[in-house]
């Protein structure tokens, strides 16, 4: 490394990671303000769904490609621990290994050909997959519980149990921090570098040596992946799962929480995560109202923000200050 | 190699604590919104008044919105006035079980009346009984109070009730070939299951079992199938929602004429409205509420359903369905044990409920005891037929 010295690199290093530390900050700071389970409940929601997010804007924001079946994915990571640990008695940890594997596997498989092609297949395939998976978890009640969903126990590793919502936000905001640290590192990373390429310019790319649709395939494996472990921890914490959480319109609210934050910006997949969570709640007072309302707050966002909350917010202020 | 500045600026940092921050707090701030009302009895109640279930949850929040209003106007219980809380759950178990915590930890409600469907009610039960809160669902399947869970009870009947009538008809007639077919999800899918633990007791024999989706446009194949099932003597649909206006339709397009029999999913004047003249002769079960006019004088639920119809009907201009007696049931049973216990106290409320003893409600006289928490026995079926376009008590 030919930094000049220490304090340099420390910057560097600082500055990248300014916005870790202050997602850290906040996570250590946001139980204070939590008063009660119930709103213990809704902070680890958006904290697993801004997780799920953090990966689904990696293939999204950076590889340029849509997923519309990444509930599928969450679902077969909490449906495999679920069924693995209540039917099999296997421990839940290695329940969650074999979920994500298999969801590994399920991915690469459909990802391979497809991502072949340019253009948008793999919004086709995903929508595809994600309509056959909440199919299957439907119907085979024997094994799923059918729509009426399937109950699953504790979380326990080595005879310690995971219980009480401060235990599960700390797991939560855990999983977070690392997944949002080490989708920083893989965007400043040769790889972000090459992804990047590839969503400017895909034709470009190749030309300059970049096997892209290597790098697709991975993304989008490393994107289920994620889902499928937080699937396997969520069903752990809520102590049930049903095919409502799996299908195709929790897809489409992924999607749109990465859109509405900000595409490619790690923290906007994170801020239009916990907003998307905690808003509903929010409106629930304004009874019959609240669609409409949550509607109309997507679309102004939309409309004067079309590169989503965070990053429009950013170059507001990045504006502010060269003038 | 050099260390290039990340293409997403940094200073993002900031800002994006500050909106975490905000979202923190507002966290905060809604949970802390609704404060207790000194005195007040405090219900919540969670129920899927949208989506694919709201036939359900619908009238039950007009139910309980209109009667805990009529209470109130009477000077509550026992000078406590009641405080409802609804939640709408769209149907969505999970949506269910983040209302219920809502309910128990931050509007700290001293009973929970709802889940419309039994996945939303099964998402709730945890939670009611680790917080200790009376909870009285408003749905239909056995595995709600079978085993009996100390905090929870239940208004509607069973599916496995339902069965059980509807058996008891077939061996009557001398039916004991049937042909079912039922819903494969939720209310068809549990009541399926129990008509096949039930039926051999009856002496019933379940010759053909097909199953549909609930939102299969055509049954002809699996009707086509059980036709032609030798020794067919009668016909058991178990579902609820669109399915079985659909069977019904299909049923008579092709021509079958073996008895037809219709679970309480049923029971509503839309279902009638939805199948028209293929709905003629079809056998099926109902509340006092679906036959009040009916019911003999003498019988001690005729004034309670006809008030009950009457007060809907004046304030919604929409007839009472079986659902919506769910919910007033449920909700007088909470306020009559409330009214002895003394008050809200969530362990007396809970003993009282359980001491439910010959309670009239619409839907049934209710007994409860430690090991029923429905309280409800066959009798309080009433087996109905659809004859010109209404229907007919049959016994």
């Amino acid at each position: 490394m030919s930094c000049s010295g220490r304090g340099q690199a420390a910057a560097i290093v600082g500055r990248r990671h300014a916005g870790e530390v202050a997602l850290a900050l906040v996570l250590a700071a946001v139980p204070l303000a939590l008063p009660n389970a119930y709103a213990y409940d809704i902070a680890i929601n958006a904290l697993f769904s801004a997780t799920v997010c953090v990966g689904l804007n990696l293939l999204i924001g950076y590889a340029g490609q849509i997923s519309l079946g990444h509930a599928a994915f969450f679902g077969l990571g909490a449906y495999a621990s679920g069924i693995l640990t209540t039917r099999y008695g296997w421990p839940p940890l290695g329940a969650l290994v074999v979920g994500a594997v298999g969801v590994g596997g399920l991915s690469w498989l459909v990802a391979l050909p497809v991502l072949r092609l340019k253009g948008h297949f793999l919004a086709m395939a995903t929508l595809g997959i994600g309509i056959i998976v909440s199919i299957v978890l439907n119907t085979e009640s024997w094994l799923t519980g059918g729509s009426d969903g399937l109950m699953v126990g504790d979380f326990t590793l080595f005879g310690h149990t995971l219980t009480g919502d401060r235990g599960w936000y700390c797991v939560a905001a855990g999983l977070l921090l690392v997944t949002v640290w080490g989708s920083r590192n893989l965007i400043s990373s040769p790889v972000g570098r090459a992804l990047r390429a590839l969503h400017g310019c895909e034709v470009a790319a190749e030309v300059a040596g970049i096997n892209t649709a290597r790098y697709k395939v991975m993304v989008f494996v490393l994107s289920a992946v994620l889902a499928a472990i937080v699937g396997s921890l969520f069903v752990h914490y809520a102590g049930m799962i049903t095919p409502s959480k799996t299908g195709f319109m929790r897809s489409i609210e992924l999607v749109t929480m990465v859109v509405f934050g900000g595409m490619a910006s790690i923290h906007g997949a994170v801020i239009g995560a916990v907003i998307l969570t905690v808003l509903p709640h929010l409106l629930t007072q304004f009874e019959d109202y609240e669609t409409m309302i949550l509607g109309a707050i997507m679309v102004g966002t939309m409309i004067f923000m079309p590169r989503g909350l965070l990053v429009t917010l950013a170059g507001w202020r990045w504006r502010g200050r060269a003038s | 190699m050099k260390v290039r500045p990340p293409v997403v600026p940094a200073f993002t940092g900031p800002v994006f604590a500050f909106m975490l921050s905000v979202a923190g707090i507002a966290v905060g701030v809604v949970a802390f919104a609704a404060d207790a009302q000194a005195q007040a009895i405090k219900i919540g109640s969670f129920l899927s008044v949208t989506g694919g279930a709201s036939f359900l949850g619908d009238p039950e929040k007009k139910t309980l919105e209109l009667e805990v209003e009529a209470i109130n106007r009477q000077g509550g219980i026992n000078g406590h006035k009641l405080d409802l809380v609804v939640y709408d759950d769209g149907g969505a178990a999970d949506k269910a079980a983040s209302f219920a915590k809502r309910l128990i930890e931050s509007d700290q409600v001293d009973v929970l009346i709802g889940g419309s469907t039994t996945a939303t009610t099964m998402a709730a039960i945890p939670l009611a009984e680790k917080a200790g809160i009376p909870f009285v669902s408003l749905a239909g399947a056995v595995v709600i109070v079978d085993p009996v869970k100390h905090w929870v009870f239940k208004t509607p009947h069973t599916d496995r009730l339902a069965a059980e009538k509807i058996f008891e008809d077939l061996r009557k007639r001398g039916l004991t070939k049937l042909g079912l077919i039922s819903e494969d999800a939720g209310f068809g899918k549990s009541g399926h299951d129990q008509s096949l633990i039930v039926a051999k007791a009856f002496g019933i024999e379940i010759v053909a079992d097909e199953v549909y989706s609930p939102r299969d446009p055509d049954t002809t194949a699996q009707l086509t199938k059980i036709r032609n099932t030798p020794g067919v003597a009668a016909l058991f649909n178990f579902g609820f929602g669109q399915g079985p206006a659909v069977v019904t339709r299909n049923v008579r397009q092709l021509g079958i004429t073996i008895p037809f029999y219709q679970s309480h999913g049923v029971a509503s004047k839309e279902f009638i409205k939805l199948v028209g003249e293929a709905g003629e002769g079809i056998r099926l079960l109902g509340s006092a509420l679906a036959v009040a006019e009916q019911l003999p004088a003498a019988d001690p639920q005729r004034p309670v359903v006809l008030a009950f119809q009457r007060a809907y009907a004046d304030a919604y201009q929409a007839e009472a369905s079986t659902f919506a007696g769910y919910a007033r049931d449920a909700l007088y049973m909470v306020a009559e044990a409330a009214g002895r216990a003394g008050g809200a106290d969530k362990a007396k409320v809970r003993d009282q409920l359980e001491l439910t003893k010959g309670f009239i409600g619409t839907t049934g006289i209710f007994t409860m005891s430690p090991a029923d928490h429905m309280g409800l026995s066959p009798a309080s079926f009433h087996l109905i037929e659809i004859r010109n376009g209404n229907w007919k008590l049959m016994d």
